[in-house]
């Protein structure tokens, strides 16, 4: 077929002028490549947030402070929104669907000396029912019991990296630390939960009884949420419209006031956070997207220059007996070999990149087949698109002025 | 002799250049033909139309009024792409210049042609490309580049591309304009041999000794044909020796001029 020999033709142009290819092909290859590595990031670190919800715990919902619109008029003066232990009280007296609840008391930064030095680590004050609603293994020792947790003893529970930072391999159970001068007793340590994929260490903090964080941490910590696990999944919807009415008693809101807390389940959770990283992934796109579009350029200028550097080449073609449309293909043909050879490259150097980005930052990049075929097919239009006008040009010679062309 | 089929017919053609405002009348109203087996020599000053003449001849221009029939189709009535396919599979061009594409084989050069004909009369392309540079005495020169040949030999490849696709007619436009003495007596015998083995030729030349080769010679002056006469060939010996003598006596008044500049 004549495309056939027109793609030979073109192929052997390409080949004979390696540099000239290189140069044109780089904007396509650098632009791929941009645009497979920022959505496998994306991707990735969309990956690792639902995996990261899906490890909260089953049947869980998570009370946050503070209204869902943060649109301005009704949040009045006084309305600074809170939650308190006893919200997390009045719901476990009241609720019937709530199984497990426990507020989650949170301080950062908290002076940890032990073992063989001293560390910096956020701090949990919790309820025992945490562990069973978070699903969460100790790996040594054993969680708190109520009544410790009544008690307000002074007993923790450490993360990996804590007891990495302070006993290196040893097993600190049944050693003491002190935290914030505090002397407390190491009664377990937590399996390891690894890294978010923006890089915070989910290992790093230690777990306080919720009565002895009151007591002892309570003026620089603030309720950060309650957890609340139910006994199935079915009982979730109405759960949260149970503990939604037992909150505005408890603070005491008005019928015409909002709600000063948010009442969410999992599948609420991870789809804010997919939002989120879809929107940060779609804006990594759009950036990479340009270089590819300034890739496209390139090849628009380089083929107009070729067009002209050509022109006697063209002249010679078109005397022989070569048509218009003969002249046109070859320039198309020319360019999308290019931008598809470019963009295969590029393919390679996206997988490459995000791979070993992966690698040495640790994050989870995941490249999947369908960027790579629309990474492909994109840089083919690129490449129809931008030749067009250069193999236009080309086919709309004169045979007479381009073989007098010098 | 068998009857001879005229191959070209050209009858009362035009060609008008627009200059800005002002009009070229390039070519004033041509006629002539041309009969298979013929190889003509187009002469005249420079200027004289020409060049004009052979590009319409050659499918590669339209004129401005009057009809040229080649194989009894009426050319100038022609689309683009069927002129395209004309030039592809009736004409053979030549060019002063040799216009072969650059970093590209011999063979490859040759080839080119057959890659536009939509005839597809011509099944191994490679095959005949050999053949048609055996022909002109390149069959051990296949693999070369243009840059590896000399202008002599560069111009024999132009003459195998343009016999590949066993064209009507070869058009040659001052195909020795670049050449010294040496190789365009072997250029205008080479034209000779293949005028031999039937194919009809018509060149443009200025230069006398070059004319001498045809077996008939057509001058143009200002878009005219003023002259047209048919005459025997000069064999190649003699000629050889009044060009070597005439070139030499040109470069005796040349070379003192360029002492003097220097
Ligand atoms: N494309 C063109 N535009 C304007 N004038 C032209 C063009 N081509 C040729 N001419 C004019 O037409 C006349 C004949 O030119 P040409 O056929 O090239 O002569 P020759 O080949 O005999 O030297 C000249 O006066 C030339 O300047
Ligand atoms: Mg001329």
């Amino acid at each position: 077929m004549q495309t056939f020999r027109l793609v030979k033709v073109a192929g052997k142009s390409i080949i004979k002028n390696k540099m000239r290819t290189l140069l044109t092909m780089l904007g396509i290859i650098i632009g791929v490549g941009a645009v497979i590595i920022m959505v496998a990031i994306g991707e990735g670190a969309q990956g690792q947030i639902e995996q990261q919800i899906e490890n909260l715990g089953t049947n869980m919902i998570v009370i946050t402070p503070g209204a869902a619109t943060t649109s301005g008029a009704s949040q009045g003066f006084g309305s600074f929104s809170r939650l308190t232990g006893e919200d997390a009280i009045k719901i476990r007296n009241e609720s019937i669907y709530a199984a497990g609840v426990s507020p989650v008391m949170s301080s950062f930064f908290a002076q940890i000396v032990g073992g063989e030095g001293n560390h910096r680590a956020s701090i949990l004050g919790v309820t025992p029912e945490y562990q069973t609603i978070r699903n969460w293994n100790t790996t040594s020792g054993r969680f708190f019991t109520a009544q410790e947790e009544r008690t307000g003893k002074k007993v923790v529970v450490l993360g990996q990296t804590v007891v990495k930072q302070l006993f290196g391999t040893r097993d600190p159970v049944g050693e003491r630390v002190v935290v914030n001068r505090i002397p407390m007793e190491v009664i377990g340590v937590l399996e390891s939960k690894g890294q978010t994929p923006d890089g915070n260490d989910q290992d790093d903090f230690i777990i306080i009884p919720f009565t002895t964080a009151q007591n002892r941490i309570g003026g620089r910590s603030f309720i950060r949420q309650i957890l609340i696990s139910t006994y199935t999944p079915q009982d979730i919807p109405a759960a949260q419209e149970e503990i939604g009415a037992i909150l505005r008693e408890s603070h005491g809101l008005a019928e015409w006031e909002a709600d000063d807390f948010q009442v969410r389940n999992q599948e609420q959770l991870s789809e804010a956070a997919q939002g989120t990283t879809e929107v940060m992934t779609a804006l990594l796109a759009a950036i990479a997207s340009i270089s590819l579009l300034v890739g496209g350029i390139g090849i628009m200028n380089i083929m107009l220059v070729s067009v002209t550097e050509r022109t006697r080449e063209i002249g010679i073609r078109m005397a022989i007996g070569a048509r218009g449309s003969d002249v046109l293909t070859q320039f198309l043909i020319e360019s999308i070999v290019m931008s598809i050879l470019g963009g295969a490259l590029g393919v390679a150097l996206g997988v490459g990149g995000s791979s070993l980005l992966g690698s040495t930052m640790g994050w989870a990049t995941a490249v999947n087949p369908e960027t790579v075929m629309i990474a492909i097919a994109f840089s083919a239009a690129v490449g129809i698109f931008f030749g067009f006008y250069p193999a236009r040009k080309a086919a709309s010679l004169n045979p007479i002025d381009a073989l007098r062309f010098e | 002799m068998s009857e001879k089929q005229a191959v070209i017919r050209v009858k009362g053609i035009r060609k008008t250049y627009l200059m800005g405002k002002t009009k070229v009348h390039a070519l004033q109203g041509v006629d002539f033909q041309v009969m298979q087996g013929e190889l003509v020599a187009i002469m005249g000053a420079s200027g004289s139309g020409k060049s004009t003449l052979m590009n319409i001849i050659g499918g590669l221009d339209y004129p401005s009024s009057g009809s040229y029939f080649l194989d009894d189709i009426e050319v100038n009535k022609l689309s683009k792409n069927d002129l395209a396919d004309i030039r592809n599979q009736k004409i053979g061009f030549v060019f002063q210049g040799f216009n072969l594409l650059a970093r590209t084989s011999a063979l490859e050069n040759t080839e080119l042609p057959l890659l536009y004909d939509r005839s597809k009369r011509i099944k191994n392309h490679k095959a005949a490309a050999q053949k048609s540079l055996e022909r002109v005495g390149l069959g051990n020169r296949v693999d070369h580049f243009p840059n590896e040949l000399s202008g002599g030999q560069q111009q024999r490849v132009a003459i195998a591309r343009a016999l590949v696709t066993n064209p009507s007619l070869v058009l040659a436009d001052e195909p020795t304009g670049n050449l010294d003495s040496k190789t365009t007596v072997e250029v205008m015998k080479l034209f000779q041999e293949l005028n031999e083995e039937g194919v009809t030729i018509i060149l443009v030349t200025h230069e006398d000794e070059v004319a001498r080769y045809a077996k008939r010679i057509v001058e143009l002056r200002d878009g005219k044909i003023i002259r047209d006469v048919e005459q025997t060939p000069d064999s190649a010996a003699r000629d050889l020796e009044e060009l070597l003598a005439r070139r030499a006596r040109e470069n005796d008044i040349e070379e003192p001029e360029a002492a003097e500049a220097d």
